[in-house]
């Protein structure tokens, strides 16, 4: 998004697509996230945000999830779930942090962790529709006001998934203010500061709110 | 056509949501749409494109729903494959399987010039599975839409279904676990209910009321339900078993309300063992209900207290769904699709015994805050999940991206 132009609001739909790829025990797992394609990566870290999943869950990601499931490793699940992606601007560094993980409780176990054959780990990517809703903002005091009538989609496309797009690893409402003047400093530091993981989209939608209305507040 | 269809689902959903709707169906305006499948009325296939077809109307999508005919043999060969997909080992003989191929072309022919042109075809199920193989000069894309559960299939069946199934250019699954490898994108879209449906629909506080003494249950005492076909996956005798567990604590009612089991051979011996099974005990209710019977499924389950599917195999479960969507926890065998919609100690409780389910029907039964604020998350997260516009938006969403190969990210223009 070109500095200063109109804010294009958008939104996504996403739809899941199994790969095939299963893996029953935990040294399965770690061969398959070997191969496995970043995509099938980013779902299984940020994919719950979008499908069908209960709001507070125990843990982030499918990966930990499983490990407490089905593998019934506490250990583990505790470790995976504490993997945070936003930490990593590659997936492929996320790839590698999480078969470590997964590498450190394999050389610790005495045997290799397994699951039902009922409770298998199925590999899913997905594919994200992106279109336009046509609403432009002018200026960054709108922001605020609109927020609140924006979709989980739009939170999730604009918050989360620009960290995907180049400049990788920022937001597009950061990066949009930016371009405006250097009065948004204490605005921009605080939107990068928000921790956009363990929360879900509406949460997520109220705390960008929250802290928009508040710097706006002290600036005007 | 109902006019403002979308608006009353607004009105449950939020103008958010229809918003939605309307701008993905943007990129999909005009578009000639044709949903196939093997019978208009009776089943989850039908109630579910009764509903799809004129929201996709509405929302500008030119989409055509075409049933295919078949004869006695046909509906042999066809309940034989639903069965063996399921996983019963049973043999289909070669005479049936070519009468199966017969059927498919005349269907093939006389639907030929709906499906040719057709820009997306959907093939519901596997009795319109070979139209594909009839229509070689199609120009769309045509994707199997799977609704049964194929986790553990019979393998010879399904390698005779696959040989058809693999010409498509995608799949659709309700879950990864039932998805089975081929060589082309396998889309995964769980189903759904519909709000407005008969089954489903608020019941005026009067009718409710008049329920109790057409089924001669006592208003006064809670009321534990199960809902599903007599079937042994279902373990409705598990039930009886938990309700006489609970039974020695509390003055319960239980329903255990389900179709007839005329053309299931096994149903019946099911349903035997239930009787006997529950005695004379008055307070054990067997409901056989007609499967159309939607309207007396909805007022029984809204005046339970506690909804049972104690299954020991399930598909999706979506008299689950139905549960939690009259506000209700359900208490659930740890399974299947069940396991996406209880989350234990939040919808409801996930069981694997008689006994596990007992000790979660005393605990909700003693602590009626917590059954009261169960039900209601039960309620929101099918509202958010599970219901009919977000089937519809992930149909939308995978219609743009077939249009748009495997690309991972579509921005359509």
């Amino acid at each position: 998004m070109k500095m200063r132009e109109p804010f294009a609001v958008k939104d996504c739909a996403l739809i899941a697509i199994a790969t095939g790829e299963q893996a029953q025990t935990l040294r399965e797992l770690r061969d398959r996230l070997e191969t496995t394609s970043t995509s099938c990566i980013y779902y299984h870290f940020w994919g719950g945000l979008l499908r069908a999943r209960f709001d507070d869950p125990e843990y982030q990601n499918d990966f930990a999830v499983w490990a407490y499931r089905s593998l019934h490793d506490k250990a583990l699940a505790e470790r995976l779930a504490l993997i945070n992606p936003t930490d990593y601007h590659y997936l492929e560094d996320l790839r590698r942090e999480l078969i470590d993980s997964i590498e450190e409780r394999l050389d610790e176990s005495e045997y290799v962790p397994w699951a039902k054959s009922s409770q298998r780990f199925h590999f899913v990517r997905s594919q994200i529709v992106v279109f336009d809703t046509d609403t432009r903002i002018e200026k960054p005091y709108e922001l605020p006001g609109l927020l609140q009538h924006m979709s989980p989609g739009t939170i999730f496309y604009h918050f989360i998934d620009a960290r995907r797009r180049p400049p990788f690893g920022r937001d597009d409402f950061t990066e949009w203010i930016a371009g405006f003047s250097q009065n948004y400093h204490a605005l921009t530091d605080a939107l990068e500061s928000i921790d956009p993981y363990f929360t879900n989209l509406i949460e997520l939608r109220e705390e960008l709110s929250l802290v928009m209305s508040k710097n706006m507040l002290m600036k005007g | 056509m109902m006019p403002n269809l979308l608006e009353q689902y607004a009105k449950i959903v939020g103008e958010e949501v229809i918003d939605q709707l309307r701008q993905l169906a943007r990129h999909l305006h005009g578009m000639k749409v044709v949903h196939v499948n093997s019978t208009k009325s009776g089943g989850g296939v039908a109630e579910i494109l009764h509903r799809l077809i004129p929201l996709k109307q509405e929302l500008g999508i030119d989409a055509t729903w075409e049933v295919i005919e078949g004869d006695d043999e046909f509906y042999q060969c066809t309940k034989l494959f639903h069965n063996c997909l399921q996983g019963n080992r049973l043999d289909i003989n070669e005479s049936l399987l070519r009468h199966f191929e017969h059927t498919n072309k005349i269907n093939g022919e006389k639907l030929m010039e709906s499906l040719r042109e057709a820009d997306i075809v959907f093939i519901h199920d596997p009795q319109p599975a070979p139209l594909i193989v009839n229509c070689p000069d199609r120009k769309g894309r045509w994707i199997w839409r799977c609704h049964i559960d194929l986790s553990h299939p019979y393998r010879p069946v399904w390698k005779y279904l696959k040989d058809f199934v693999k010409e498509y250019d995608a799949s659709i699954w309700s879950l990864s676990e039932f998805a089975q490898m081929l060589p082309h994108p396998l889309y995964l879209i769980p189903p759904s209910i519909d709000p407005l449906s008969k089954k489903n629909i608020d019941i005026p506080e009067k009718d409710l009321e008049k329920a109790y003494s057409t089924w001669g249950l006592d208003p006064q005492r809670p009321i534990i339900t199960q809902v599903s076909r007599f079937d042994r996956f279902k373990d409705p005798v598990g039930v009886i078993h938990s309700y006489r567990l609970v039974k020695e604590f509390n003055s319960i009612q239980l329903v255990l309300a389900g179709g007839g089991a005329t053309d299931d051979p096994e149903g019946e011996e099911v349903l035997r063992q239930v009787r006997a099974s529950a005695g004379d005990d008055p307070d054990i209710h067997v409901l056989l209900l007609p499967p159309d019977d939607h309207l007396n499924i909805n007022i029984i389950q809204r005046i339970s207290d506690i909804i049972l599917q104690k299954s020991t195999r399930e598909g999706f479960g979506l008299t689950v769904t139905e549960g939690m969507w009259k506000g209700r926890p359900v208490i659930g065998g740890d399974t299947g699709g069940i396991r996406l919609q209880v989350i234990n100690h939040h919808t409801g409780f996930l069981v694997n015994t008689p006994e596990g389910a007992a000790l979660r029907i005393r605990y909700l039964l003693k602590h009626r805050d917590r059954l009261a604020e169960m039900g209601q998350k039960a309620r929101q997260f099918v509202l958010e999940n599970f219901l009919i516009t977000r089937h519809l938006r992930e149909y939308l969403t995978l219609m743009v991206a077939v249009m748009y190969e495997t690309v991972d990210r579509i921005e359509p223009e």
